[in-house]
């Protein structure tokens, strides 16, 4: 096993004690990216060859630069005996959504291509200014718009370390590739409708969406703003409860970031679930599909492979002596994306506006003679098409004489979503769950091509995910197994706002109890 | 409630969205549109009790929990060069755009 390879915790601990430098952690990190990544993605890659087709294409760009004066400065404080901070030398990777200064900062767009941010993103400073290593910007969907990773401007885009013909998923993919084929030991993604859970599951990750409001969300470049989360990326859950516990906290510069105090999540693992409520609701257990030249959806069981999983993972926890309740109603499951198309392409839309070539960004070359057409030209020449879907749509439902019938009530069908949770989690109802146990995707991850280009399959790909994200409540992806297909199938863990730590800690016990099952011990193809 | 986005309201979006876009495009869009409005329209199905409010974010979010809004006071934001640095046309400070012809009001 590689420094790159090691646990987040444990390379800060070494570090600490000067077992290694922070530098040798960055260099393991570094050659482990030149090994299996190949090349960055980027506007014009020309044809997509053999060899692209067998590496992770994680990174945007990489910032060795920034990422040694990092090691440098952490190896110095340590030789001066000044605390190095909690992630001292760890190499973290950094969805290309954030802003980070100094770096071009792309939303993953031709339209942000040459933006230098001149700011960087609170969860981002935190992470640095605990000791982290920011090894470059991971490669995302273009705006976050997508569940494979596909529509990303910057080509060849990332693929699934552990077999390179499927996608990683997304919106967070090159981070969750970049964790899994041991190039980053932590990442920093998003999650709007599961773009941490969903390709967490697809990679073999552990991935958590916060809370909506745990994680401040300045220096985010916007998707949903009532949607989107900041959260973790990690091979293991004790790694995502330590950099949790460092971005997590109000802000001055996010309205939106809660006054709540952060637990020590680190702590918190240690408890047991022993006592703990833990349902399972059959709403999970059926996922809905658009019918083929159609109009109507229907409904089918989870395939087995994912089923076996998750009641796999149930038993595990009734052994360590949870009460599994089963039968939990969550019946407005199967109205998340519906709801999803509606409110956040309103949001997208406003949130696009300001792309506009004037101060900023891509503008369209050429002299011209009306500032709208200036408009017109560089909005349509640099947005890509998941971009202009959700600007469409978001106009459409928001329009005055639909609003009503679209947008209202879509906000109206949230609630119901959220009362399912409310429902299930109230201390004094019938359920008092402490978490819901539920599948994290409707599939193992699919091929490259397969899915792309039909956006409605695409987004329901996101099915047993968004609830979270219209509830705000928060939730966890945790490998469970591995698939008959070879790929990861990941379980979820979804529980009452601000219960991250109570989350953690029943996650924690699922992956020390399956520490020794085998598939525990297979590795991702771009490491055998 | 509506039925599929016509060409006519299609064209009208996009100018509205300030885009423009190539004929295979605007095909493609419009059909990926449509298809995600039989989507949306499974939306129609769901009995709503007219009681029911419309949720902008999910979590409750009480005044304790609000961060309080800072003092009113001007500051001054200390990287003005940097930002002057990312404009694409740009003279002695002034953003360069094109002009909005004039047109008579009717």
């Amino acid at each position: 096993m590689e420094l790159c390879d090691l646990p987040a915790f444990q390379i800060s601990e070494m570090v600490r004690r000067r077992e290694v430098s922070a530098s040798e952690v960055l260099d393991s990190a570094l050659n482990r990216i030149q090994l299996v990544d190949g090349r960055q993605g980027c506007l014009d890659p020309g044809s997509i060859t053999d060899e692209d087709r067998k590496k992770v294409h994680a990174f945007i760009s990489i910032t060795t630069d920034k990422a040694r004066a990092q090691a440098s400065a952490v190896d110095k404080k340590i030789a001066a005996g000044e605390p190095p901070g909690a992630l001292a030398g760890v190499p973290i990777s950094i969805k290309d959504i954030f802003c980070v200064r100094g770096t071009n900062s792309t939303a993953a767009s031709k339209i942000l291509a040459n933006f230098n941010s001149p700011y960087t993103a609170t969860p981002v400073n935190r992470l640095e200014a605990a000791g982290g290593l920011v090894l470059g910007k991971a490669n995302l969907d273009e705006f976050t718009y997508g569940s494979s990773n596909e529509s990303s401007a910057f080509q060849p885009t990332p693929r699934n370390p552990w077999n390179t013909k499927h996608v990683p998923g997304g919106s967070s993919g090159g981070c969750t590739a970049s964790v899994a084929a041991g190039e980053a030991a932590l990442s920093l993604g998003t999650d709007t409708a599961g773009s941490i859970r969903q390709p967490a599951s697809f990679c073999g990750v552990v991935g958590m969406k916060p809370t909506y409001g745990r994680v401040s969300r300045y220096g985010l470049i916007a998707f949903g703003s009532s949607l989107d989360c900041p959260g973790p990326v990690a091979r293991n859950v004790k790694d995502v409860a330590l950099m949790l516990r460092i971005i997590a906290g109000s802000d001055p510069h996010d309205s939106t970031a809660a006054v709540v105090p952060v637990d020590d999540y680190v702590a918190a693992l240690e408890k047991n679930v022993k006592g703990k409520r833990i349902g399972l609701s059959p709403d999970y257990f059926k996922i809905t599909y658009p019918v083929p030249a159609s109009d109507s959806f229907q409904q089918q069981a989870i395939p087995q492979d994912i089923d076996q999983t998750v009641q796999h993972a149930a038993e595990i926890f009734r052994q360590m002596g949870a009460e599994i309740v089963e039968g939990v109603p969550m019946p407005n499951t199967r109205n998340g994306i519906p709801a999803y198309f509606v409110i956040s392409r309103v949001e997208a839309a406003s949130n696009l506006h300001r792309y506009d070539g004037v101060k900023y960004g891509y503008r369209t070359p050429g002299e011209l003679d009306d500032l709208r057409t200036m408009y017109r030209k560089s909005r349509g020449e640099a947005f890509g098409p998941q971009p202009k879907l959700r600007i469409l749509m978001g106009m459409y439902v928001s329009a005055a004489q639909y609003s009503e019938q679209y947008y209202m009530r879509a906000l109206k069908v949230r609630s119901l979503i959220r009362q399912d949770f409310d429902r299930i989690f109230d201390p004094a109802g019938p359920y008092h769950l402490d978490a819901l146990l539920t599948p994290t995707t409707p599939t193992p991850a699919f091929e490259m091509d397969a899915v792309y280009g039909d956006s409605v399959m695409m987004q329901y790909a996101d099915q047993l995910t968004v609830p979270a994200n219209h509830a705000g409540i928060p939730g966890i992806s945790i490998p469970g197994g591995i698939s008959s297909s070879g790929l990861p199938v990941g379980i979820q863990l979804l529980g009452p706002d601000f219960s991250e730590a109570n989350l953690l800690s029943i996650a924690h016990a699922f992956e020390t109890a399956t520490t020794n099952e085998p598939w525990r011990s297979v590795k991702p193809q771009v490491l055998q | 409630m509506s039925d599929a986005i016509s060409e006519d309201t299609f064209k009208h979006l996009v100018d509205l969205a300030a885009l423009e876009l190539s004929p295979t495009e605007s095909q493609y869009l419009l059909e990926q549109l449509n298809n995600q409005i039989k989507a949306i329209r499974e939306l129609e199905k769901i009995p709503i009790d007219k009681d029911t409010p419309p949720a902008r974010h999910g979590v409750p979010f009480p005044v304790p929990i609000c961060p309080a809004p800072r003092e009113d006071r001007v500051e001054l934001y200390p990287h003005v060069d940097d930002l002057l640095s990312q404009v694409p046309d740009i003279e002695d400070r002034y953003i360069i755009v094109p002009d909005i012809p004039h047109t008579e009001l009717e």
